[in-house]
């Protein structure tokens, strides 16, 4: 299964090297080239990987509910390999929301946690993809491990907008108290380009993440064939 | 189809009359932790009044998945299911069926425990009792449409019982809420667009999960 394609290990070999380049560019557009803020000061950086981890980890979960789809149908391995690899991959970045936001807030809104909309959707969305590898874990046999995370991959994903509704409904009735500037009000324009750049390196980043997890996925399930054949 | 749906749900109905398994255990489950709860809150404060609604619906979930885990245990341990899907009927009945099944139960429990946790915590819910049992009726729903799904799924895991509150719980968050803020409406007598605001989520998310498991299910129980 294992493919030793030189065209595609070439591609792959300089996908690396523009994400090592573009973090290293990012890195300096966050810490250097970006202006300080003017409330919360140096602290505000986090924002340029907050903002950035929770948009792939959307696009993560994203690709887990159409690649749940297109294992249902069509019964392929490969899908359930891409649909696991954005699963971890994902979860790994909404952990990264759900300690980058804390952080932030300690200082600005002097408190650890706030149930705000998007902090508690988070929370959710966290829960709701442990799950998901959760089951994996707990379920024996490839096919049925690939069934039973596909159903709960779509039926997941699909709960995440009704989750955000009634979270939003729920805040309406119990307002959080004021936070000074919020995310994206007013941004200044160097701002609005670290931004960019950061959301744009992080994904980036996400799809070489992917592609290491999937070949890292494909060699385990090799290995787990010849564990099968010398088990004969 | 309609005919095979009801034959599978009055299987489960006769069985149940017979071993009285999964209401008991619910109802005693509820009423014990409506208990409990009495004893981690202090006594006769408003704190009581104000945290009912959640508390109710928080004992109304845990007995709901411990009355849900029960729902394919016996199919699958004795061979039912694979009898079930021999039948010239589509998988999805089975589905519905167990639906039925499951929403009747927790339903007569809830209407069980009600009073008793209306005398427990002295609330009132007789001014807002249709309002009430509304809200009772869309959020078991969504509870039960998600739970078989769910169980379905967790009957085959290893870590059976466990794994579905672990899948269930996020899931059904939009619910908890729903469910809970109706309650409370009910409970302060605020009219009913607030209810029905907070009800319309809770239809939403039946409407669209009954959906979802519609098509899902035959892809769980398949072998």
């Amino acid at each position: 299964m294992i493919k030793n394609n030189k065209t595609a290990n070439t591609l792959v070999n300089l996908l690396s090297a523009s994400v090592l380049l573009g973090m290293v560019v990012n890195l300096y557009l966050i810490f250097q080239f970006a202006p300080e803020e003017r409330t919360m000061g140096h602290v505000q950086r986090i924002f340029y990987f907050h903002v950035p981890s929770a948009w792939v980890s959307f696009l993560a979960f994203f690709v887990v509910f159409v690649y749940s789809i297109a294992y249902l149908w069509k019964r392929e391995q490969k899908y359930d390999i891409v649909a696991v690899s954005a699963a971890e991959i994902g979860v790994i970045f909404a952990t990264l929301v759900l300690v980058t936001g804390p952080v932030w807030a300690r200082p600005v809104w002097n408190t650890w946690w706030e149930w705000t909309p998007r902090l508690t959707l988070f929370l959710v969305l966290w829960f709701i993809y442990v799950a998901y590898l959760m089951l994996r874990k707990f379920v024996e046999g490839d096919e049925r491990v690939a069934r039973f995370s596909a159903v709960f991959g779509i039926v997941g994903f699909i709960d995440v907008p009704i989750v955000y509704m009634s979270i939003r409904l729920w805040r309406d009735i119990h307002p959080s108290p004021v936070i000074a500037g919020g995310e994206g009000s007013g941004l200044h324009p160097d701002m609005r380009i670290t931004l960019f750049f950061s959301l744009f390196v992080f994904t980036v980043l996400f799809f070489w993440l992917l592609i290491q997890r999937i070949r890292l996925e494909k060699i385990s399930v090799t290995v787990n064939e010849i564990k099968k054949q010398m088990a004969y | 189809m309609i005919h095979s749906i009801f034959t599978i749900a009055a299987k489960d109905f006769v069985s149940e009359l017979r071993g009285k398994e999964m209401v008991l255990s619910m109802l005693v489950f509820s009423l014990m932790v409506a208990v409990v709860f009495n004893f981690a809150l202090p006594p006769g404060s408003d704190a009581i009044e104000e945290a009912a609604p959640g508390i109710l619906w928080m004992i109304f979930i845990f007995a709901s998945v411990l009355g849900m885990n029960r729902t394919f245990v016996y199919e699958v341990d004795k061979g039912c299911l694979q009898g079930l899907m021999l039948a010239p009927v589509d998988r999805v009945v089975i589905y519905i069926s167990k639906l039925l099944v499951n929403f009747s139960f927790i339903f007569l429990v809830e209407l069980m425990v009600l009073p008793l946790f209306s005398i427990f915590f002295k609330l009132d819910f007789a001014t807002g009792i249709w309002p009430l049992l509304f809200v009772l009726f869309i959020n078991t729903l969504g509870l039960a449409i998600v739970g078989t799904l769910f169980s379905a799924i967790s009957v085959n895991t290893k870590t059976r019982e466990v794994m579905l509150p672990i899948l269930q719980f996020p899931v059904t968050v939009p619910i908890i809420m729903s469910a809970v803020e109706a309650t409370s409406a009910v409970l302060q007598g605020q009219e009913w667009s607030v209810i029905w605001g907070w009800s319309k989520i809770g239809i939403v998310f039946d409407v669209v999960f009954f959906v979802v498991a519609f098509h899902t299910f035959e892809f769980v129980i398949e072998e």
